[in-house]
C-alpha cells in the first residue's frame, strides 16, 4: 500500500496513464473504431492493387497504359483531391470552435473539389471506353477499372455522406453525435487522400514507363 | 473532463490547449501538411517525367515519395503521432501495415516467380508456333 502511494506521489506531475484516467469518451472509441474499418479497407485496397501490379502487363494485344493514361488529367485531379483534403481538415476546425457559416463553405468546397475529381474520372473513363479500352478487353484493363472504379465508389461514397452531414448539422446542430459523424467523415476523406496517393504513383506513374 | 486531455483519436483536434487559444495554429497544420504534401506530389510527377534520373531507379524513387506523402497525411491530416495517448490507433496501423505489405509483396513475389516457372522454354516455344 505504502508502495503504491510512493509511486503515486513520483508520478504526481507526469499524466496519468490511460487507466488511470478512467474509460476514454465515446468521441475516441468511436474514431478508433472507425480507423480499424479504414485499416481493412486498405487491407482492400492492398489486394486490388496487388492484383493490378501482377496482372499490369498482361494487355493480351490491347492497348498499354502508356497509350491511354494523361498525366495532365491525373495532375488536376490529383490536385482537386489534395485540396479537398485541405478544406476538409478547415472544416473540421471550424466544427471544432462552432462555426457554422465557416463549416458550410468548407464543406461546400470540399464537395465541389471531390466532385470536380469525380467529374475528371467519369470523362477519363469514358474516353477509353469510347476507343474500345473496356474493362473486358485484357486483364490489365480488368484490375485498371476494379482498382481506379473502386477508389472513385468510395468517393462517391464520400460525397454523399458528406451531403447527408449538412443536412444533419442544419437540422440538428452541432450535437455530440452529429460531430462524431463528422470526425469520421474527416478521417475518412483523408484516408481516401493517401489511397489517390499510392494510386496515381503505381497506376499512372509508374505504370507509363515502358 | 480531465480524462479527454490524455487519449486522442486519430484526426482529432491536438489539445484542449490547443482548442482555447483558437484555430490559428490548427490551420497553421493543415498547411503544413498541404506545402508538404503538394511538394511531394510535383516532385513525384518530376521524377516520372524527367530524364536526369537513372530510368531503373525512378521506381524506387517514385515508391519513396509515396510513402513519404503517406507519412506527412497520417502526421497532418489524421493526427497520427507517437504520443502515448496514440498508441492503440499506431498499433492498429501497424497492423494494418504488416497485412497491406505482406499481401502485396506475397503476390508479386509469388506470382513472378510462378511466371519465370511457367514460361516453356523457346524450342518448346517454336513447337508450338509451328502448329
Amino acid at each position: 500500500m505504502n508502495i503504491a502511494v510512493a509511486i503515486d506521489d513520483v508520478r504526481n506531475d507526469a499524466l496519468p496513464s490511460a487507466s488511470e484516467a478512467g474509460p476514454a469518451p465515446k468521441r475516441i472509441v468511436v474514431a478508433y473504431g472507425f480507423w480499424i474499418f479504414l485499416l481493412s479497407d486498405i487491407v482492400m485496397f492492398s489486394a486490388l492493387f496487388a492484383a493490378y501490379a501482377v496482372l499490369v502487363r498482361a494487355t493480351a494485344g490491347g492497348p498499354t497504359g502508356a497509350e491511354l493514361f494523361n498525366q495532365a488529367s491525373v495532375a488536376i485531379e490529383t490536385a482537386c483531391l489534395l485540396a479537398s483534403s485541405f478544406t476538409c481538415g478547415l472544416m473540421s476546425l471550424a466544427i471544432a470552435s462552432r462555426r457554422r457559416d465557416a463549416t458550410y463553405v468548407f464543406a461546400v468546397v470540399t464537395f465541389v473539389l471531390g466532385a470536380v475529381f469525380l467529374a475528371l474520372e467519369i470523362r477519363e473513363f469514358a474516353g477509353m471506353i469510347a476507343i474500345g479500352a473496356t474493362p473486358q478487353r485484357s486483364a490489365f484493363l480488368s484490375a485498371f477499372f476494379t482498382l481506379v472504379g473502386c477508389h472513385g465508389l468510395h468517393v462517391t461514397a464520400g460525397l454523399i455522406w458528406l451531403a447527408v452531414m449538412m443536412a444533419q448539422v442544419e437540422i440538428k446542430g452541432f450535437r455530440a453525435t452529429v460531430e462524431r459523424r463528422l470526425l469520421c467523415f474527416a478521417l475518412f476523406w483523408h484516408a481516401l487522400d493517401i489511397i489517390w496517393v499510392w494510386l496515381f504513383t503505381v497506376v499512372y506513374l509508374m505504370g507509363v514507363r515502358p | 473532463m480531465t480524462d479527454t486531455r490524455y487519449d486522442r483519436a486519430p484526426g482529432d483536434r491536438p489539445t484542449l490547449a490547443d482548442r482555447e487559444e483558437g484555430t490559428s495554429s490548427g490551420v497553421i497544420v493543415y498547411a503544413i501538411g498541404l506545402v508538404l504534401a503538394v511538394g511531394l506530389t510535383a516532385t513525384s510527377f518530376w521524377v516520372a517525367n524527367t530524364s536526369l534520373i537513372w530510368p531503373p531507379g525512378v521506381p524506387l524513387g517514385l515508391a519513396v515519395l509515396a510513402i513519404a506523402q503517406m507519412g506527412v497525411h497520417l502526421v497532418f491530416f489524421l493526427h497520427i503521432t507517437t504520443g502515448p495517448d496514440n498508441t492503440n490507433n499506431v498499433l492498429a496501423l501497424a497492423f494494418g501495415i504488416l497485412i497491406v505489405f505482406l499481401v502485396v509483396v506475397g503476390s508479386l513475389w509469388i506470382m513472378f516467380n510462378l511466371n519465370d516457372n511457367m514460361m516453356p522454354p523457346p524450342e518448346l516455344m517454336n513447337l508450338h508456333m509451328q502448329h
